[in-house]
């Protein structure tokens, strides 16, 4: 059971905009497109996040070999609770996935 | 066909100098650089000034500025000053003046600003004519008062009336990133599907391609499409990372909204025309029925001290999140005692960096780390208050034990004091759009003849 990092060549996260936090997946090759795709399901980042599915926008991008989840943001950019004000750290939890 | 230069993704960020030349000898039609943006954070909204340095500003700047003045075609900054509030604008300008003088060139400037009146806006919203967007915070009349500086999203039709002006330099307070980029191809007919799509993709400089930190690309816009090159030695676009930009900082990658509409990328194509250059079709803009303009605002949310320290005594390092705890316990029943403040206006929370300050309750790993840091984040109404619940947390992290019946341990502390004050903090208050019926009457634009 591999880390979804050790199957892809990045994953990046980053806010889009203040309210919203986008996390992209670059697969590399259209395997671990196809591996990604039927193994990472949307619920496996809900709970990374502690959100509800139904919030999480998800896109399968064959072309890219790229899956791309888009999410309101945990916190919203700079409030008093936020951790990273640029949404980038989440990165590592996804990859941290087991798949 | 309309040739733009973009020479970096952000003005303060530099650019290659040697890539700008090359792209002013390609005789481009106007020169297009953003200012800003809202990935800092609400501070500089909140507080109206720049993140970068003045004197990296200017710099750049006057580089740009002898560009323009050699290629004889406008320069245009968007979201001037990071956030685009009038403040940054004035703030831009001044720069500009100073340059101006600096050169011994007469200079037309045409000054957009964006800032919106509170009070309006809060009308606008009871009449409304404001909008949420998706994640939409709730407001009030009440909150769009408190706000300190309220933007709104300029688009193309404000870049356009500046540039119908015949300025030579424009300085825009907050615009979309792409206004500045697709107005002038929009207003010689090119094809608005590829003027917003290139726009998107030419926004920050050279990360659509290899070597991203290279800055400058050029764009053409035409009937049909338009075509990207980066600029830079050793910098390629190819159909791939000319795509996967639309990904960046963007929660749909297909769709952009824009003020009068949105664009869709589903079915464009994108075709290497060589190892350097990637040409681009199929992109379609939708017209909306209503022309909206999205609206940032930011707000005081307090006042904030941090007080650092560091654990390095294993026995603590091993414990830190219980001790932590219940500093944060013992020290906020303090604050309630000994000052006059409720709980609800206060916020205390220790990170323990090395341990779970990235990502809090949600981390799933643990390590045995060698030391951890020690943060306390205090934030009240006033600064005074934050200073002081500094204060009483300070004997904490310097001397809490574990348990009573150890010896008084002593944490190390970097600074004296080791409270810094932030001042007032700022949130972001609106991700909301205002309906206009004129897209420049939320707009105020001015010319400057600079002797």
């Amino acid at each position: 059971m591999p880390e979804l990092r050790s199957l892809v060549t990045k994953v990046r996260s980053k806010n889009a905009g203040p309210f919203w936090l986008t996390i992209d997946i670059f697969c590399g090759s259209n395997d671990a497109y196809k591996q990604v795709c039927s193994g990472l399901g949307t619920s496996h980042v809900a709970g990374v996040f502690k959100a509800d599915t139904q919030t999480i926008k998800r896109f399968d991008i064959p072309d890219l070999n790229v899956v791309k989840f888009s999410l309101p943001r945990p916190t919203v950019q700079g409030a008093i609770g936020d951790r990273d004000m640029h949404g980038a750290s989440w990165a590592a939890l996804i990859g941290e996935l087991v798949i | 066909m309309v040739r733009v230069l973009v020479p970096s993704g952000a003005l303060g960020l530099n650019y290659d100098a040697e890539a700008l030349q090359r792209g002013i000898a390609a005789k481009p039609d106007i020169i297009a650089i953003d200012g800003g943006s809202t990935d800092s954070g609400p501070s500089y909204l909140g507080r109206g000034v720049s993140k970068y340095a003045r004197a990296s500003t200017k710099l750049e700047w006057a580089g740009l500025m002898a560009a323009r003045a050699e290629a004889g075609v406008p320069l245009v900054i968007g979201t001037a000053g990071t956030c685009g509030a009038d403040s940054a604008v004035d703030w831009m300008l001044d720069i500009t003046r100073e340059i101006a003088q600096d050169q011994g060139t007469p200079l037309k400037v045409a000054v957009l600003r964006s800032s919106q009146d509170p009070d309006r806006i809060a009308q606008s919203f009871e009449g409304g004519e404001i909008t949420p967007l998706a994640g939409a915070p709730e407001i009030t009349s009440e909150t769009i008062r408190a706000c300190s500086n309220i933007v709104a999203l300029a688009g193309a039709e404000q870049i356009a009336a500046a540039l119908e002006t015949g300025a030579d330099v424009i300085i825009a307070g907050r615009t979309t990133d792409t206004a500045i980029i697709a107005a002038l191809p929009l207003m010689h007919d090119c094809h608005a599907g590829a003027a917003w799509h290139g726009a998107k993709i030419g926004e920050c400089g050279a990360l659509c391609a290899t070597n991203p930190q290279s800055g400058v690309i050029m764009i053409d816009f035409d009937a049909t499409g338009f075509t990207v090159t980066p600029l830079a030695d050793g910098a390629h676009a190819s159909p791939h990372t000319v795509s996967a930009h639309m990904l960046y900082e963007n929660s749909d990658p297909f769709i952009l909204y824009e003020p009068g509409g949105h664009l869709d990328v589903t079915v464009a194509t994108y075709t290497a025309l060589d190892e350097t250059s990637v040409r681009v079709e199929g992109s379609a803009w939708l017209p909306s029925d209503r022309y909206t303009v999205k609206l940032e605002g930011a707000r005081p949310a307090g006042a904030r001290t941090v007080v650092m320290a560091l654990l390095r005594d294993p026995h603590y390092v091993a414990q830190a999140s219980v001790w932590a705890d219940d500093i944060v316990a013992k020290c906020s029943a303090k604050v309630l005692q000994r000052m006059d403040i409720t709980a609800a206006d206060f916020s205390l929370e220790i990170r323990l960096m090395g341990h779970s300050a990235s990502f809090g309750a949600l981390e799933t790993r643990t390590a045995d780390p060698v030391e951890i840091g020690v943060i306390g984040i205090i934030t009240a109404p006033t600064e005074a208050q934050a200073a002081e619940i500094g204060k009483l947390l300070n004997p904490y992290l310097l001397h809490h034990p574990l348990t009573q019946e150890e010896e008084q341990p002593t944490f190390a502390f970097l600074f004296s004091p080791p409270e810094m004050h932030q001042g007032v903090i700022y949130e972001f208050a609106l991700n909301h759009v205002l309906h206009l019926t004129d897209p420049m009457e939320a707009f105020q634009l001015e010319v400057i003849d600079l002797a």
